[in-house]
């Protein structure tokens, strides 16, 4: 059956270095709406800079990167502005700001960005809050969390825009089996009722398998293979076979 | 490594970008208020603390020297003079420079380690407004009160240093202390202050927000932020009296 989705997100022989460290060499890829992309890969070979670059927190060296038809890569603040907010970022170690609440860092994206009143942002807040199960802890500071409770506020604030693009820099990583699949199934429940397109960075090849219906394998910079898990299981490249495999 | 002609071109743009960011909306009232908290009511027990002894020890010094010249009646008029004029806004730029200071490119280093302002940029605040330009306001608004705090404390720990030997009354005192003070000897020196504010929130705000160097970066951007500081506030005030005496010649001691 042909997927008539359209790509809302695209990467373009992009390329990326840091001083004389080649990153990224000529990656392309797209993520059609509603997809999952779970992009693998041994450490130091790209990966988080990869979200970084589709959020425009980097800009590439080369290539091109389109989302939802915007050419991000040589846009301007205003410009990016607008597309960051159709976007969610949850980053490894959630992020938040320090100096805020829990309720203060969900808080502050809305009302900057939406203008809304007092009484909307609160119900947005709880309503997000409580999808991630953390509606009793909205006074709390980011420092009085634990690691599974500080990854869930990262996700509340990811969402909290009701973003189309969802970007996940290793939501598992440091988190028990239990907590991970917790994690796992808002990701999950939020890509089948928001139909959210999902990038998501990791190390967990068992959680990625059960949500990711794409794998990408980034090795030394280069995307070596792209597809399901059954055509990435198949590549010829020995890397991409062992880290898409559970054993 | 920048070469110094480029880091101070680089500071100055980063300062500039400040001064304009500041007059375009939206005012991050409450970031300000916090800051205002954080730079000046965080730091009036130090101030006050050394100005009273700062005022104190110059009493002891001066009195022994204006004795010798049977210039006792002086002492509150040198004393007055010297705090006003130089010793209260210079002594409490550096004091909030090393408290400050430090306290800004650790907080503001330590959020770009951690990713706080890639997730601030991620959700389309821009970080520079939220998190320096209200810095930079506060230690504006906050030095000149400081300085004013600084000042007073001072007149009172010389004042008290000074009872203790000769048992001069408050009016007296205080009348021989604004004896020869003119108002550009108070107003100019104290509103300069607001000049070493925005050194402090800019160079301390610069080496946090540009540091790269994960959690040593930390450490350095605090240290750079108090050397460099309190070197731009005594460079600049050269330049500052240089130009309050040009602009207020009779305010020359």
């Amino acid at each position: 059956m042909t997927d008539n989705r359209r790509p809302i997100v695209v990467f373009e022989q992009v390329s990326k270095a840091f001083g004389e460290k080649q990153v990224l060499r000529d990656v392309s890829f797209d993520v059609k709406a509603g997809e999952i992309l779970c992009i693998l890969g041994r450490s130091g070979t790209g990966k988080s800079v990869t979200l970084k670059l589709l959020i425009a927190l980097q800009r590439p060296d080369r290539g091109k990167i389109w989302i939802d038809d915007d050419e991000i890569t040589s846009m301007n603040a205003s410009g990016l502005s607008r597309v960051r907010r159709k976007m969610g970022f949850l980053f490894q170690d959630a992020a938040l700001f320090d100096d805020l609440t829990v309720y203060e860092n969900l808080a502050l994206p809305l009302a900057r960005l939406t203008g809304r009143p007092r009484d909307e942002i609160d119900s947005a807040v709880t309503n997000v809050l409580k999808q991630v199960g953390l509606a009793c802890d909205t006074q709390k500071t980011p420092a009085a969390l634990s690691g599974g409770m500080r990854k869930r506020a990262g996700l509340a604030r990811a969402l909290i825009l009701n973003p189309r693009v969802l970007l996940a820099d290793e939501p598992s990583s440091g988190l028990d089996r239990i907590t991970a699949s917790e994690i796992d199934d808002l990701l999950l429940r939020q890509r089948n009722e928001k139909n959210t397109t999902i990038l998501i960075v990791t190390h967990d090849v068992h959680g990625a398998r059960k949500i990711g219906d794409k794998f990408a394998v980034l090795d030394k910079g280069r995307m070596i293979a792209f597809g399901t898990a059954e055509e990435v299981e198949s590549s010829e490249h020995e890397i991409a076979r062992r880290l898409i495999s559970e054993r | 490594m920048l070469n110094p002609i480029e880091f101070f071109g680089e500071i100055s743009l980063f300062g500039l970008r400040a001064v304009r960011d500041t007059f375009s909306p939206p005012l991050e009232a409450n970031q300000v208020r916090m800051q205002m908290n954080e730079v000046g009511a965080r730091s009036l027990p130090l101030v006050l603390a050394s100005g009273f002894a700062l005022g104190m020890v110059m009493s002891l010094h001066t009195r022994g020297t204006l004795v010798t010249f049977g210039a006792t009646a002086l002492i509150p008029t040198v004393h007055a003079m010297a705090f006003f004029v130089e010793i209260g806004p210079l002594v409490a730029g550096l004091l909030v420079s090393g408290r400050v200071g430090a306290g800004i490119g650790a907080v503001i280093a330590n959020m770009r380690v951690t990713e706080q302002i890639d997730g601030i940029e991620s959700l389309s605040v821009d970080s520079f407004k939220f998190l320096v330009v209200p810095r930079v306001l506060a230690c504006v608004l906050m030095l000149p009160l400081l300085t004013l705090f600084m000042d007073f404390a001072g007149l009172l720990g010389g004042f008290l240093a000074e009872f203790a030997v000769s048992h001069i009354s408050v009016a007296l005192y205080l009348s021989r202390a604004f004896m020869y003070l003119e108002w550009p000897n108070f107003i100019a020196p104290v509103l300069k202050t607001s000049v070493f504010g925005f050194i402090i929130g800019t160079a301390s705000s610069y080496f946090g927000y540009t540091t790269n160097e994960g959690a040593q970066g930390v450490g350095r951007a605090a240290t750079n932020s108090v050397v460099m500081s309190s070197l731009l506030i005594i460079l600049a005030d050269v330049i500052l009296v240089k130009c309050i005496l040009f602009a207020f010649p009779e305010s020359a001691l």
